[in-house]
């Protein structure tokens, strides 16, 4: 019998000087942690067993599927525990944070039979707009809730939205600006709004360096994907309160009590729940160093670079920072940015690689100068203070010689 | 130096980024997304389409230079398509490629060409840029079956001078051949045809976005009697033999196009000549005109041959007139004035003179 894989990681690895270079040759300085980040060697190690020795389908009667199966109950178990679930089995292993999110809107909406209200945010990611928008083809009444000039839902705004039997999502952190958004909050507000409410977040950008559980936020389905925290792309989960019909959106073998089909990812699986062992355990370290790191970028920028307007205020994401060098588009300034080293986003990129305007900003009511002129650097579990003041440093340079 | 180079996803600019690389040059591979459905989506079929992106992007991999997608959609919109309809409105026959190197890839892009942290901006163009006695002069493509001077006439001195055209020094068999030698993705690519933002028929594409043009109206002869009625002036160039919607015992071709009174007016091969035609937007390469009757050559559309032409100016603006009449002049195409192979000039043709 293979031996189980071990999910216990007692502390994380301190942090690798890792590096790749852009096609100048120039030592890259990836601050686009938030887009995705680096897998951790833990979460490596962790996962490599279910290449060959453990590979085994779960759902199997035979020795190798059960050595499958046991290693994805035991990270179910600690997902369940991490998550502050009541259950194991409220836990749904998806292929993604937009798998999850499409579950959590799309089958809750439906199930059932039923078309149940929609309540949600300008500023959500598209996984949730683009299913909110499905289930309203398909029936369902969809109010999107506007923001302030902070980008910060109000919990008031979405509470007067809510109507009986109402699907709420609202994410835990903006994953652009990093705004952080009121959730116990609104989770509360909106129960007491009206009946048979069910709340989501999609934690996906929030849950590297912020708390985010069913207990503590009284949500009841939350998003997560591996890829943000060090785990492997393509795996993540839907936290779902038992007691809350899904229509499943994955049709086939019956896997996931019939509510997500398809062979499991065991390996991505474990990569996932390794990759937020670590991030829980990290949570505190992270938000020091990575936050120190982006405090000193930002201190750094706004000595060297004159009249950069932070996009949002406190409270937000520690790891990212979103801003506005005035006068400078942003995609001209991410190309020599990326010319000189350094990777930062801007919005998203569309299939062909362009930058689109941002749906966040445009709900935020910036006017186009800040829409073209806004760029996002986010800094990950690989950074440290000396990476802020050098990226700003790198950053000043290429807007000297812009202006 | 380092060149910003235009690759659409053809085999001509990717073999003019392999060139310059080898010419021990840096490059930077730039792809304009020009156009874009509804929902935001590039087009998937026709020119300029996520595919040709990809493979642009795939050729730039290969050559290990940094590659981009710059969101050109409303500058193109605005700079392009906009006026491509209108000009069909007016009752003429645009030319949407060189509008957009007129007004945004040697324009909007050029500019950008420092602040991107580039020193020139290359394209894939046939035509040749020569640099003597401190000024640049634009010459034909050597490949005289693929030669594209005619949709550059617009560039001056300031323009030439950060421009460079390597692919214009090789016939297209030998860039081709270049592209397979090198292993590029591109090296059997079709060569694009169509106008890069039309997916299929134009005139389907106009009758979509551009109410004004399909107003139907009356097909009229030459002595302005009517002889049948068509969907509008949109379906017509002059020129135009096929598609009339009515029969004769002689050939008919559109003579003129009235899209005040939305009225076609077909006439016989002899009712197509003009002697001349009037010329606006127009601009010389040296940035100085040719002395009052300088005797020229002209070509009045992409596919026609230069024909011997003098150019003239009067009160009432410049103009070229032909040695011989000239069949198929459309206003709202280009006339592009050649001293030999050198391109003197040119602009758009605002008027015919019968």
């Amino acid at each position: 019998m293979p031996s189980r894989a071990s999910l216990i990681v007692e502390r994380p690895a301190s942090p690798v000087r890792w590096r790749v270079r852009n096609c100048e040759n120039v030592p890259m300085l990836y601050l686009d942690h938030a887009a995705t980040t680096v897998v951790r060697p833990e979460v490596r190690a962790a996962m490599a067993p279910f290449a060959d020795q453990m590979f085994g389908n779960p759902s199997g009667i035979h020795g190798v599927s059960r050595a499958a199966k046991n290693a994805m109950e035991e990270a179910r178990e600690r997902a369940a525990e991490l998550l502050g679930a009541d259950k194991p089995l409220e836990i749904i292993f998806t292929a993604g944070g937009t798998e999850a999110d499409n579950l959590a809107i799309v089958g809750a909406a439906l199930a059932g039979g039923r078309r149940r209200p929609i309540v949600t945010s300008a500023i959500e990611h598209e996984a949730v707009l683009e299913s909110a928008r499905f289930a309203q083809r398909l029936g369902c009444e969809l109010t999107i809730v506007g923001v302030d000039s902070a980008g910060r839902v109000a919990a008031h705004e979405v509470a007067a939205a809510c109507r009986d039997g109402a699907i709420v999502s609202v994410m835990a952190a903006n994953n652009e600006t990093g705004a952080l958004q009121p959730i116990s909050e609104i989770a509360a507000a909106a129960t007491a709004a009206a009946d048979g409410v069910a709340v989501h977040t999609d934690a996906v950008q929030a849950f590297i360096s912020e708390e985010v559980t069913a207990a503590a936020t009284g949500v009841d389905m939350i998003s997560l994907a591996a890829h943000k925290l060090g785990g492997p792309k393509g795996v993540g989960l839907l936290y779902v309160r038992d007691g809350i019909p899904l229509e499943p959106v994955i049709h086939g073998g019956g896997q996931e009590l019939g509510r997500r089909s398809g062979t499991h990812n065991v390996g991505g699986i474990v990569g996932l729940v390794t990759a937020m062992t670590l991030s829980v355990a990290d949570r505190d370290r992270f938000r020091e160093r990575v936050g120190g790191a982006r405090d000193r970028f930002e201190a750094v920028l706004a000595v060297e670079v004159g009249g950069i307007e932070l996009t949002v205020g406190e409270p937000r994401l520690v790891q990212h920072s979103h801003l506005r060098i005035p006068g400078i588009p942003s995609e001209t300034l991410l190309i020599r940015l990326d010319q000189a080293g350094v990777a930062a986003a801007a919005g998203s990129a569309c299939q062909s690689g362009a930058i689109e305007t941002s749906h966040v900003l445009a709900a935020m009511g910036a006017n186009d100068a800040v829409a073209t002129e806004s760029l996002r650097f986010t800094f990950g579990w690989v950074n440290d203070v000396g990476d802020g003041e050098d990226a700003a440093k790198r950053v000043a340079a290429v807007v000297g010689e812009l202006r | 130096m380092r060149a910003l180079v235009a690759m659409s996803g053809g085999v001509d600019s990717s073999v003019a980024a392999a060139l310059m690389l080898e010419q021990g040059h840096d490059v930077v591979g730039v792809t304009l997304k020009q156009w874009q459905g509804a929902d935001g989506s590039m087009p998937t079929s026709g020119c300029c389409t996520v595919a040709d992106a990809e493979d642009a992007r795939r050729v730039a991999a290969q050559l290990d230079v940094p590659y981009y997608v710059l969101d050109y959609v409303a500058d193109f919109r605005e700079r392009v398509v906009e006026p491509f309809g209108a000009a069909y409105a007016a009752g003429r026959t645009p030319n949407p490629c060189i509008d957009c190197n007129r007004r945004v890839r040697f324009r909007t892009l050029l500019e950008r060409t420092t602040a991107l942290g580039c020193d020139v901006l290359v394209t894939g163009h046939y035509a040749r840029v020569r640099h003597r006695g401190g000024r640049y002069r634009l010459l034909r493509g050597v490949d005289p079956g693929k030669d594209q001077s005619y949709v550059l006439h617009m560039l001056g001195q300031t323009e030439l001078a950060k421009v460079l055209l390597p692919i214009g020094e090789f016939n297209k068999l030998s860039v081709r051949d270049h592209a397979t030698r090198l292993g590029l993705r591109t090296a059997a690519k079709p060569d694009s045809q169509d106008i890069c933002f039309v997916k299929g028929d134009y005139r389907d594409f106009l009758r979509e976005n551009f109410t004004d043009v399909a107003q139907p109206g009356p097909i009229v002869d030459t002595a302005g009697a009517v002889v049948g009625a068509h969907g509008g002036t949109v379906d017509f160039t002059i020129g135009q033999r096929k598609g009339l919607g009515v029969a004769f015992g002689e050939p008919r071709y559109v003579v003129d196009l009235d899209p005040g009174t939305a009225t076609v007016t077909i006439g016989n091969r002899r009712d197509l000549e003009v002697s001349g035609c009037r010329l606006e937007e127009l601009s010389f390469v040296s940035g100085t005109a040719p002395p009052n009757g300088a005797r020229l050559s002209v070509k009045v559309r992409y596919r026609a041959e230069p024909v011997v032409a003098l150019y003239e100016h009067n009160g009432q603006g410049p103009f070229v007139r032909f040695a011989d009449p000239q069949r198929a002049v459309a206003p709202g195409q280009a006339a592009v004035i050649y001293d030999g192979e050198e391109v003197v000039g040119g602009g758009t043709i605002s008027e015919v003179m019968r």
